[in-house]
């Protein structure tokens, strides 16, 4: 069987869908939302590169290579955040994310 | 690609650059200087941002897209650049006081508003889904950081964590649309885009990309269904934050929206519009109804931000050029009403710390009448009670709307602006008809009574000679609206 377009972009639509579900179903720990964040980039990485491979074009991967390096700093302020609040509460928990409410 | 473009005219984006290495510059003075720079890097800030401003404004009438169709400027560009430098500064200047009180002095914090304001100015100028994608990472960046800055209170950094995780999602879901725009018209500049969707048929797929691109953007600009954020992150970040969150990221938000749809999918403005006229009901009306039990004067103005920009949505639904002139004022009454309403909130302190609760400004008139004055006089403009600044916001672009016979919208905002009154005037009699609570220290920062008389005065006199932003305004839009 060829694989084609259709298949990549189940898979990254598979794994998009994965990571939008990992933020909202986790209760449990921050660090997993991070994770699901991740997977959600990346999931748009393989969209970019396959439609960059099907319509011969290079700016999809160049995009792709961006959103990398943005991936990146995005994970390190993220972490950063994450490090001051474990100091204040003493817990990463996500129920326990809920001084404020209304 | 001809070898002679290889170097790309810098020309156009020169108030940018200067910006971005001017924030190096800052930086660098707070390393090697060891002894308290932070006041020092904060003045440096705002004289940059005046720079950048008359930078921007010396373009004159330069329109033209440079390198290789990522970033454009026009007379559209320019205005919003303009309100959103303004914006910046005015949060600069605000956080002076509050940051050497709190303890939270350090230079790092003008810095990153200026890198946030390079983001936003990049936005407002991106003419392809990559260069609006770079800006608004660098302005959430920046802003994730200044959100959680107060690193001792549990408080700010829960709303640093809050917005960064949802930021996060929300430029996930963006990326998701980009995606799928780029492999359904096989580009990413705005012009193309727009350019493959008149030529052949839209598909499924361009569709549900136009639909993540603007449910991230809708996150951006807090409207309801995704304005579960905006309370919290409002309450816990320190106040100066959320001043200037209420402010200049908004405008260069919406801004960009707008860019975005007339721009990059004016062939499909029929689907997109009724997400829009959703979009806005919606917020107008949460915006309202979800304002009137608060008791925290922060969060209050979470939401009456959410209405706002439920309003300013109004314009945008038009999608005339009396649409969008209607908003680029909405925009800029709302930028300045709001410097103003966070002036009082930085205001309201009460042995050494500061307070935000509405009951705490019970009486206020008795003990400081001229400030009861300014805020009422705050209040009722963003009310939109005529004559005052914040009532005609609202006329234009409600004109706009009955003028494009979009008469449910216009009514329904109407309502909910009567309905959104109640809330603001809630404060009002709260100051002036309350027994007094304990006087706040007084008294007002120098720099916080300067900016809030400014900006009362305009939104008392604004109606005795609106022509020059009228005439701004609508010379930016005609650049935007074909």
């Amino acid at each position: 069987m060829e694989i084609g377009l259709g298949h990549y972009l189940t898979v990254a639509a598979i794994l998009f869908t994965i990571g939008v579900f990992g933020i909202f179903l986790n209760r449990k720990n921050v660090i997993i939302i991070l994770m699901s964040v991740e997977l959600m980039l990346l999931a748009v990485n393989i969209n970019l590169v396959a439609f960059s491979t099907f319509l011969n074009d290079l700016t999809g991967q160049v995009f792709a290579l961006f959103v990398l390096t943005v991936a990146a700093a995005e994970a390190a302020i993220g972490l950063a955040i994450l490090v001051t609040y474990f100091r204040n509460r003493g817990s990463i928990a996500v129920d326990d994310v809920n001084l404020m409410k209304g | 690609m001809e070898n002679a473009n290889l170097i790309p005219a810098f020309g156009p984006a020169i108030p940018e650059i200067v910006l971005a290495g001017g924030a190096m510059l800052l930086l660098m003075y707070g390393v090697f200087r060891k002894v308290s720079p932070t006041a020092h890097v904060a003045y440096g800030t705002v004289i940059l941002f005046i720079i950048t401003a008359f930078l921007v404004a010396g373009q004159g009438t330069l329109t033209g897209t440079t390198f290789s169709g990522l970033f454009t400027v026009d007379p559209y560009t320019r205005f919003v650049k303009l309100l959103i430098l303004l914006g910046a500064s005015v949060a600069v200047i605000m956080s002076l006081t509050f940051i050497r009180r709190e303890g939270m002095d350090r230079f790092e914090f003008p810095v990153l508003i200026a890198l946030a304001t390079v983001g936003m100015m990049m936005m407002v100028s991106a003419a392809s889904f990559m260069s609006l994608y770079m800006g608004l990472e660098l302005q959430s960046l920046a802003i994730y950081v200044i959100a959680a800055f107060h690193r001792d209170n549990a408080k700010s950094s829960e709303a640093g964590l809050k917005y960064f995780v949802l930021g996060a999602l929300s430029s996930g879901l963006l990326l998701y649309g980009c995606s799928l725009v780029y492999g359904y018209t096989g580009a990413l500049d705005f012009v193309k885009v727009a350019a493959a969707i008149s030529a052949d048929h839209q598909t499924l797929g361009l569709i549900f990309g136009l639909v993540f691109i603007l449910a991230a953007l809708a996150f951006k600009i807090s409207a309801v269904p995704f304005h579960m954020w905006t309370p919290d992150v409002y309450e816990g970040a320190p106040t100066p934050v959320t001043a200037f969150l209420a402010g200049a990221p908004k405008v260069a938000a919406l801004a960009l929206t707008m860019r975005v749809l007339f721009t990059a999918f004016p062939a499909i403005a029929p689907e997109w519009n009724q997400i829009i006229v959703f979009v806005s009901i919606a917020s107008m009306v949460l915006g309202s109804f979800a304002a009137i039990g608060q008791n925290n004067i922060k969060r209050l103005m979470a939401y009456s931000s959410i209405g706002h920009m439920g309003f300013a949505l109004v314009g945008v639904a038009a999608g005339s050029v009396e649409g969008v002139q209607g908003v680029l004022i909405y925009l800029s009454i709302y930028v300045i009403m709001n410097a103003g309403v966070f002036c009082c909130i930085l205001a309201m302190r009460r042995n050494g710390q500061q307070i935000e609760t509405i009951n705490d400004l019970a009486g206020l008139s008795r003990s400081q009448p001229l400030f009861a004055f300014f805020f009422s006089m705050l209040m009722f403009s963003l009310a939109g009670i005529p004559p005052l600044a914040g009532f005609f916001a609202k006329f234009y672009v409600f004109i706009a709307a009955v003028q494009a016979g979009l008469y449910p919208l216009a009514v329904i905002g109407v309502v909910a602006s009567v309905v959104g009154a109640f809330y603001y005037l809630r404060v009002i009699k709260l100051i002036y008809f309350d027994e007094p609570a304990p006087v706040f220290e007084g008294p007002m920062p120098r720099e916080l009574s300067v900016v809030l008389t400014l900006s009362g005065l305009f939104t008392m006199f604004f109606f005795i000679y609106p022509a020059p932003l009228l005439a701004g305004a609508q010379f930016a839009a005609a650049a935007l609206v074909p």
